[in-house]
């Protein structure tokens, strides 16, 4: 099946890695079609990023303003032919939940994006380098780490104004801390595996041992890791629009449940508007917690057979 | 031994078969094996590593894992520890029966005082003791393996591997059973300690007029300090004697070769005796047909593929499995 | 590891006297070395709460009055009152003094000093944060065990998802439901829980009724925290407890007669739940983090809301103020777990 460079075929180099990372694809493939609730993540995930990117053909964008709204205020599911009623201004609320998830999920990407570029960094630099500034990045990380995300994001938000990229800056800017401890465990215990120290003995350059050796066997953790971290971008997302920090011209989930509140949906019995956003963000940080869960499972060996 | 058949074995496997359940399919780890051990006697277990000799020992406490069927008779005190209830069977464990296990760093707990895990089958065991008599009992074990007695307060990490292998033995003598299983008690130690804690054993089963059961791969350790010796191939036992006849004149090829492959310290005609075994010990999944050790026997011939060869006495207390013995 | 022959029994009295004094000593070192990296957190939160309020803004003044003030003129009193008008070292410098002197300026709102309004509020977070901190261990400690232990099957799959699904909520969502289920009453349920607040109106301070009271109010706040984050706790259990299970030490247990509970609970379980403690200091910030929107959520007059409350103004002193103490409280909470887990894993002290 795999035939050796030397076969009669003679391949290139380039080849030969193309193969091998098919293979490699289809063994992690194979791995995580074995967890079952990850397999469950991934369906519920494709379902919202469908939905997401399907969003003007599911809904009319025309829908979200406010001076268009064709409802009554507050109407409760069915009437008036609204599946889950009408907010306070009388937009559907099926059609805010379809165009909020573009907003939700979006923040949540866009966000680890941001996290995990600064996380995988700083991590790579603390974990490969010697001497002092490791010492001062690792410590840098470890301070950031204990300091609680919301009051921290608040000050940030507010200081910063509100808007849509701003909240992602800030989600961006509190999160890498984690990602960056877990990236330079993996590197330290990379670095000193033999086929580095192989390269470093045979004169590889710092540049061509982080990029050909240490990366390409971080990255898997990475991802892993990032799968998790969208889960909390999320939540942290909903966290910061409920706490009016959020960009009021955008519907997110997250603005949606600020707004419900804000009317009192749920003392007023109005169930429609507080729970169905609710429910989705429970969804997709549940789909991907799950994925990435079983993703670290299938890239970490240790925590095989769990 | 000496004559005295009539005292009854503290232990006794009668047509011993352990199979493991694999998701490639059963995997026969011991095969049809009967071994005795009397009172006051030594008996050594050697083979290579995957040759059953652990999976064995496992079986004397039924401590094997529930993947693995257990077939045959495994008497320890005349109980047959793999029928008898849970109840009795922790009765037994430890107060009749003991086992030094391999590797004393990761047998022991970690983050608990020795004094505290030694004293802890005593006080199961044993629960009418005072807590006195029982700090009493623990101080004296660790003065019998050689160790002070203040050494109780101290965690496994502060200890030498000497003295952690000495732990266990102490541990294993705790409840003063009849019966001690001591699987690779040196490997992983170096000369001078390893030839230590031997003695130790030895001068212990001396004293206390225990049976032990000593596993290893290295035939010379056993030959020093055994009463009998068995050697195991493949899950099978292939040949059994006393200990210097075994390891003086082996008649199997396979303890041939082990026999040569650790050179007895300052015996100067081992250095030429033929060297290790080329090779390795076959998948138990897989067996080959007839004589599982033909392909990789030098005297191999035709035959030795058409069946399994029984085991034969072929001198008094002297059985071997090789239909090549007794040939020439 | 090597054991010079025969030189065993004479020397090792001698040897643990030493092993017991290195111990000591190594334990002083790891003492030394976490109160060194919490001396450095707090430091980092000074200067990050500095260069937070006064040089990201670009004009502090305009950021920090955005809207408040009509003329030129107020915006200079502004500048010249928190001393914004001074070059940045020496702004920092008096930053530095008064925080130390426990001077954390004037809300903008009250009109009272900002330290005076923090104390007030702490102990309702305090309260909140450590009940629920407190539940959410054991409870997740245990939930752990038991998924754990039964690896796999239906009980493990149960807690697991469960408790997942808890974690991916909102936890001022949750508190929401919670709110309308058991407080508001929902069709043939009765309210039974207050919506909000710490205490009844008429309650009396300092009698039995009155702690009560609280403890009614604390209900709910308290169950949704725990109910969020017992995930954290749970899994940070069940991996710990899973990294044990293979471990040979547990086999020379049960060949000691043990029975198998005794294995899981003398053996197992106690050793997993030493490195348990650090990981689960690690989550208390988040638990504070939830704390600030449940307490807005159930108006409990809190740090939390404090905060929340000085965002609509922004009063940005008060927001500085309860930067500054969270996470001066998460860092010192942290140093604590870490010094009891040092006390604890004789391993730490060598």
């Amino acid at each position: 099946m795999t035939t050796p460079a030397s076969g009669p075929v003679t391949l290139t180099p380039r080849q030969v890695t193309r193969r091998r990372r098919a293979l490699a694809a289809r063994r992690t493939w194979a791995s995580f079609r074995s967890h079952r609730s990850g397999l469950f993540g991934l369906a519920l995930l494709s379902f919202f990023i469908l939905v997401a990117l399907l969003a003007p053909v599911l809904a009319d964008g025309e829908g979200l303003e406010v001076t268009k709204a064709t409802g009554g205020v507050l109407e409760s599911p069915g009437s008036g032919g609204f599946l889950l009623g009408t907010d306070e201004n009388g937009r559907s609320i099926v059609t805010l939940l379809i165009w909020g998830s573009r907003i939700s999920l979006f923040v949540g990407l866009l966000a680890t994006l941001i996290a995990m570029v600064i996380g995988t960094l700083v991590g790579l630099a603390s974990g490969f380098f010697e001497g002092w500034p490791a010492r001062v990045l690792y410590r840098f990380t470890e301070w950031f780490l204990v300091i609680p995300f919301v009051p921290l994001a608040i000050v940030l938000a507010t200081v910063l104004g509100r808007s849509l990229l701003n909240i992602v800056i800030v989600i961006g800017i509190t999160g890498w801390a984690s990602t960056a401890m877990l990236i330079r465990s993996q590197t330290l215990s990379i670095r000193e595996r033999p086929f580095v120290e192989r390269a470093r003995v045979l004169g590889a350059g710092r540049w061509h041992q982080m990029s050909r050796h240490v990366l390409p066997n971080v990255m898997p953790m990475v991802f892993a890791n990032t799968t998790l971290t969208v889960a909390l971008a999320i939540l942290a997302e909903t966290t910061l629009s409920f706490l009016g920090l959020g960009d009021p011209t955008r519907v997110s989930w997250g603005t949606m449940l600020d707004d419900a509140f804000s009317v009192g949906a749920m003392t007023t019995g109005a169930w429609w508007y507080i729970i169905p956003p609710g429910v989705c963000v429970v969804l997709v940080v549940l789909a991907f917690t799950l994925v990435g869960q079983a993703l670290e499972e299938v890239f970490n060996p240790r925590l095989k057979g769990r | 031994m000496n004559g005295v058949d009539a005292v009854s074995a503290v232990l006794d496997l009668r047509d011993v078969t352990v199979t493991y359940r694999t998701a490639e399919g059963p995997l026969p780890a011991v095969r049809g094996v009967d071994l005795t051990v009397r009172p006051g006697e030594v008996v050594g277990l050697a083979g290579e590593s995957g040759c059953g000799k652990s999976t064995l020992v496992g079986t004397v406490l039924r401590l094997q894992p529930a993947s693995a069927t257990v077939e045959g008779e495994v008497l320890v005190l005349g109980q047959d520890v793999q029928s008898i209830s849970w109840g009795k069977l922790r009765a037994l464990r430890w107060a009749g029966a003991s086992i030094v296990f391999q590797g004393a760093l990761h047998s022991l707990n970690p983050v608990q005082r020795i004094g505290a895990q030694i004293a802890e089958p005593i006080r199961l065991h044993e629960p009418e003791l005072s807590r006195q008599a029982v700090d009493v009992r623990v101080e004296e074990l660790l003065e019998q393996v050689g160790l002070a007695a203040s050494r109780k307060r101290s965690y496994p990490h502060q200890l030498s591997g000497g003295q952690r292998q000495r732990v266990m033995i102490a541990m294993a003598l705790a409840c003063r059973p009849q019966l001690v299983v001591a699987d690779e008690p040196t490997t992983a130690l170096d000369v001078m300690v390893q030839a230590q804690i031997l003695d130790l054993l030895k001068d212990l089963v001396r004293d206390l007029g225990v049976g032990l059961l000593i596993i290893s791969h290295d035939l010379s350790v056993l030959a020093d300090i055994c009463d009998r010796v068995v050697v195991m191939y493949a899950g099978r036992i292939v040949e059994s004697g006393r200990a210097n006849e075994v390891f003086t004149d082996p008649l199997h090829p396979y303890t041939k070769a082990l026999s040569g492959a650790f050179p007895r310290i300052g015996d100067p005609a081992a250095r030429y005796a033929p060297a290790g075994l080329a090779g390795d010990p076959p998948d138990p999944r897989d067996l080959p047909p007839g004589c599982s050790f033909a392909p990789r026997c030098p005297l191999a011939v035709p035959e030795c593929t058409v069946a399994e060869p029984p085991l034969v006495e072929v001198g008094p207390g002297r059985p071997v499995a090789c239909i090549r013995v007794g040939e020439s | 590891m090597t054991e010079p022959a025969g030189s065993e029994p004479a020397p090792a009295a001698a040897a643990v006297r030493a092993a017991v004094t290195g111990r000591r000593r190594s334990y002083g070192r790891y003492v030394a070395g976490k109160v060194a990296g919490a001396a450095g957190s707090l430091a980092f939160v000074l200067v990050l709460g500095f260069f937070l309020f006064r040089v990201l803004p670009g004009d502090p003044a305009r950021t920090l009055g955005r809207g408040r003030f009509k003329t030129q003129d107020q915006l200079e009193e502004f500048r010249a009152q928190y001393g914004l008008d001074q070059p940045l070292p020496q702004q920092f410098l008096t930053y530095l003094k008064n925080t130390f002197s426990g001077d954390l300026g004037e809300s903008l709102r009250y009109r009272t000093p900002v330290s005076d309004l923090i104390l007030d509020r702490l102990w309702p977070t305090l309260l909140l944060v450590g009940t629920a901190t407190l539940l959410a261990t054991l409870i997740g400690v245990y939930l752990g065990v038991i998924s754990a232990w039964n690896r796999g099957k239906a009980t493990d799959k149960i807690t697991t998802g469960t408790t997942l699904t808890l974690y991916s909520m909102p936890e001022w969502w949750l508190g929401l439901l919670l709110i309308a289920a058991f407080a508001v009453g929902m069709g043939p349920l009765p309210g039974i829980f207050p919506t909000g607040g710490l205490h009844s109106v008429d309650a009396e301070p300092g009698t039995i009724g009155y702690v009560g009271d609280t403890a009614l109010h604390l209900v709910l706040p308290v169950l949704t925290l725990v109910l969020v984050y017992l995930a954290d706790f749970s899994l940070i259990m069940r991996s710990s407890l899973l990294d044990e299970i293979g471990e040979d030490y547990l086999v020379t247990a049960r060949a000691k007669g043990l029975r198998d509970v005794e294995v899981r609970r003398r053996h197992a379980t106690r050793n997993a739940l030493l490195p348990t403690t650090t990981l689960i200091a690690l989550s208390i910030g988040f638990v504070v983090s939830g704390a600030i929107t449940v307490e807005t959520v159930f108006s409990i007059p809190g740090l939390g809301l404090l905060a929340t409350e000085a965002l609509t103004i922004p009063d940005y002193w008060v927001l500085q103020g309860t930067f500054l103490v969270t996470s001066a409280g998460v860092i010192l909470a942290n140093l604590l777990a870490n010094l009891v887990y040092g006390l604890l894993d004789p391993r730490v002290r060598s």
